[in-house]
Parts: C-alpha cells; structure tokens; sequence
C-alpha cells in the first residue's frame, strides 16, 4: 500500500506530478486552485526529480510553454480555474491540431466572466464540446474524490501519450480545495532521452538523427486537400476514444427506476441524495460518467431501457443534460438541476427536483 | 459508523486546524475521512467552518443538510446552524460571545468554557484543542493515542514540541464539558 495522507486536492496533483515523473509545469495563479502551484513550490521539484516548475506571466504563456514542452515528448502540464482555461484556448486548440500530449487541470469556478471563486461545473461545454476553434476533442477526466484527482494525473499522461491528445482534468472549487485520505502512488523516474526516443521519436522534435527526416511540429497546414486528410485522421481517433476508452461508474442502479447522471462533486452529492430518496421509498441510481469526453453514451442508453426517467444534476444551467439527451433520444424523459454562480446543490435540494420534474412530472 | 460534524465560529479561532487535526485522527485510525472547508474571502474576525465527516464507509456528499454534532463557537454560526443539527444529536458550544442560548429539546445541549480555560491555561492559541477534546469525551469517534498521530501529522515538524500542550488542553475539554440545562 502507498503512503496515506491527508490532502486538499489541489495539493495532490502536484504530488502526483512529482510522483509520476513530469518534467515541467507551467501555470499561473488564480484562485480556487493556486495550492497546485504553492504545492510545487514548497516541495521544489526540481532539487529532486529535475521537474521544472515556472511561473509564467500569464496563462497564455503557460499554455504555449506547455506546448513547447510537449512538442519535445515530454511530460508537462499546466493548471488553473475557468478565467485562465479560457485564456489558454488558443494554445490548446494549437496543441490538439499539432497532436501533441499534455495534462491541463480546470478547477472550475462559477462564470460567466470573471464570475466569483465559488465551485461550479459551468465549463463543461468548452472542455467538452472544443473551447478553442476547429474540430478536435480533449480527452476530459472528471475527479470526484481527492484519490481521483491523484490517480487522474497519471491516467491522463497515460492517455494523453496513447493517442498524441491534451488531456484535461476537469474539477471544481469543491474538490480542489476538499481534504480526503489519499493513497499516493510511488515514485517513478522521469523519463529518460533514450526513453523519450523510444516513446515519441517518430514524431518529438529531439533533435534530427542522421537516419530520419526532420520533424516539424505545427497545426498550420494550407493545403486544404491534406488539411481534411489531417481533420480525418483526428477523427479517427476520437472514434476510437469513444470505442475504447469510456470510464463510467454504475452505483444503486440494479433496481433503479429513476437515475441520476452526474459527475464530479455533484456526483458526491447525489450518492446522499439515493440514500436520502431510498429512505422515502423512491428507488433511484447514479450514473457517474468518470471521462466526459468520450461520454458514457451506451450505458445511458442502456438505463434508458430499463428506468422511468433520469436527472441530470450540474452546477450548470444545463449542459451535460444533452449529451444525456442524445443517448436517451426520446425514450424517457431528462430533466435537469444545478445551482449557479457558485452555489453548490444539498442532497435534499437534489431528491425535491428528482421527486418534482421528473416523478411529479411523469 | 459515520460521524457528521459542522465547526463553526470566527477565522482564526482555529476552525479550520481544529477540524484538520480531527481528519487525520481519522486517517490514523483507519477511517474514511472528509474536510470540507467554507472557502472564499474570508480573513481573521469573518466567519468559518467547516465539515468534517469520518466514516467506516466510502463518504458521500461533502455538502450536508443536517448534522450528528454542530461544534458552535459565535453567535453567527449559532443562528445559522443550531436548526441542522439532526434530531437526537449533539450541539456543542462555547457560552463566551453567545448572547442567544440554543433553546431546541430535540437534541443534546452541551457547553464548553473553552476562550476562559484557554486564558487560564496561559496560551490562547489552544482553545481549539479544548474544544476538540470537549468533542471527543462526548463522541470518542477516535482514541487519544490517534490524535496524537493526527497532531504530528498535520503540524509542521518545527511546532512538534507543543503536542504535549496540545494534548493537554484536549485533556482539560474532556474535563470541563458539562451538559447544558
């Protein structure tokens, strides 16, 4: 068993960093998440794994350093919460055309704007659905405990490495600043060049081998005819993303007739809220979709067959509720509740709207 | 067994470490544990809490209705959560800067004279530790030798030699509880 701590999740992901050998992480501060950073600082890294850790002067900065990293194969990140994720968006559409890898953490906040530093699930539109311009995906991992968002930072390099994608994390105000017991993993040594080559030498700039052509790294590409070949290629990808990388979790829902479909902290939520409604008699589940990008579609579909109704329950006005839509198409009714602006939903808020739109609505 | 708990008073009363110090008590006994912090813009004097859950099982939602135990230590948080406490639970409170007294029947009422002991023991700074063991000798969710524990955990190394004040104080809470009338 790994070493037990007591930890904020912010502060475990820059644990988890040094842990599982990144080289770099560049970020900017912004509140709820600037115990990455602070993290980073006071364990320094860079005296012990040769990580780097940079403040940069912007987010801006921070994402393209992020790609500079990347463009190199190595293992970099970068964090920050809604206003700074929208910054980036440039740089991360650039990494997802140029098909590089990389880690970023959006502790989400409550917009629009510059909105209020309160959690919120409002980004999961633009972590989902692209942000930046273009067609690409980022493979997104919704946390919902401290232990997920130290397991997430090496399933995300992982996954980000096996398809050349961005992978993000996309947690809130909630679980970035709750402590829960977490097991970190060991140690594992930053890769080395002879590694690096191994890994990505057929595309990582390295440096030009006799024995090879240079490699260029770039998502620019004027040539519309090839342009569409690339947009294809990319699409391949994300279907098979879709085929073979869905992580979902499945709680109360063998004899379920209603479901909840929520991730993140207001899946925290709705596990009270199920003991809260069994109680009362009415037999209701969770569907936890664990990546949002590729979406549990087919499990929902699945419910779908055999429940009366689902509510999908956000700290949104409603977003994830129609990637719910799209997998139920029609077949029972969807309905949808969150709080806004930062303010986080009760359990007992939770089992009035389930009981109120969806029960009481039927 | 699963304990929900609401701290609540100013910032810098200690809120915040007294519940830090409970979790790790928690981790160290082998329990599943949740800190929950109010967090925003908040500075010393403003008020705080926050909720602390140890359990045998996996923990749910972090956001909590109602409460077993609500630790109260201002008027502030008097007003706010004196209602969440669960039927049959317990309200603890310090009487210093209380001009309302708790007035429920359905839950057990029990009182702390913790900012006067703390000035009698000479040292401010660990009247949340009166409060904790306060807590504790009402609802002994953790053993001592695990506070201990949870104390050199969550205490930086250079403040290890006040343990022993630490664990004194929290000796004296489970002195001086005493039910409310």
């Amino acid at each position: 068993m790994g070493e037990l701590k007591l930890m904020k999740g912010n502060e475990v992901i820059a644990e988890a960093a040094i842990r599982c050998g990144c080289d770099g992480y560049f970020g900017y501060p912004i509140t709820p998440q600037s115990e990455v950073m602070e993290t980073l600082m006071a364990r320094k890294p860079w005296e012990t794994t040769g990580m780097v850790v940079l403040q940069a002067e912007s987010e801006v900065a921070s994402i393209n350093m992020v790609y500079g990293g990347a463009s190199c194969g190595k293992k970099v990140m970068t964090t920050s919460s809604s206003p700074g994720i929208s910054l980036m968006q440039e740089g991360i559409t650039y990494i997802a055309g140029a098909e590089l890898p990389c880690l970023i953490m959006n502790c989400v906040r409550g917009g629009p704007g510059l909105g209020t530093i309160q959690p919120a699930q409002s980004d999961y539109f633009q972590a989902c659905k692209g942000g930046g311009h273009g067609d690409y995906h980022l493979i997104v991992l919704a946390p919902s405990s401290v232990q997920e968002m130290n397991d997430f930072v090496n399933l995300g390099f992982e996954l980000a490495f096996k398809y050349r994608n961005p992978a993000m994390i996309l947690s809130d105000g909630a679980i970035g600043q709750m402590m829960e017991k977490v097991e970190l993993a060991d140690y594992k040594p930053r890769w080395t060049d002879e590694e690096i080559e191994k890994i990505s030498g057929d595309w990582a700039t390295t440096g030009k081998k006799a024995n090879r052509k240079q490699h260029i790294i770039t998502s620019l590409e004027l040539d519309s005819e090839i342009m569409e070949k690339l947009n294809h290629k990319l699409q391949a990808k994300y279907k098979k993303m879709e085929e073979e990388e869905v992580r979902y979790e499945e709680i109360q829902c063998d004899d379920a007739e209603y479901i909840f479909v929520a991730y993140g902290s207001s899946a925290r939520i709705c596990q009270k809220s199920i003991q809260i409604a069994r109680e009362k008699g009415i037999k209701v589940g969770l569907l936890r979709p664990i990546t949002l990008y590729p979406f549990p579609t087919k499990p929902i579909q699945k419910l779908a067959e055999k429940v009366k109704g689902m509510l999908s329950v956000e700290m949104s006005a409603g977003q994830m509720v129609e990637d719910v839509r799209l997998a139920v198409n029609g077949k029972i009714p969807v309905e949808h509740f969150g709080r806004l602006g930062g303010i986080i939903p009760s359990p007992i808020e939770v089992v009035e709207a389930l009981e109120q739109k969806i029960i009481g609505g039927k | 067994m699963t304990e929900e708990i609401i701290i609540a008073g100013f910032g810098g009363q200690g809120v915040l470490s007294m519940g830090k110090i409970l979790a790790y008590s928690g981790v160290m006994q082998d329990k599943e544990v949740t800190w929950f912090p109010s967090y925003g813009p908040e500075m010393r004097g403003g008020t705080a809490n926050v909720t602390v859950i140890v359990s045998d099982d996996r923990i749910s939602s972090p956001i909590l209705n109602e409460y077993d135990t609500a630790i109260i230590l201002n008027q502030q948080s008097m007003d706010k959560f004196e209602k969440t406490v669960k039927p049959g639970g317990v309200l603890l409170y310090d009487p210093n800067g209380i001009t309302r007294h708790p007035s429920r029947k359905d839950i057990n009422i029990y009182k702390v004279e913790g900012v006067e002991e703390a000035a009698k023991m000479g040292n401010v700074k660990i009247f949340n530790m009166i409060i904790l063991g306060a807590y504790l000798k009402l609802k002994p969710i953790v053993k001592i030798e695990n506070v201990k524990k949870g104390l050199e955990k969550s205490l930086p190394e250079r403040h290890h030699k006040l343990i022993p004040l630490n664990i004194q104080a929290i000796e004296k809470g489970m002195e001086i509880v005493n039910k409310a009338s």
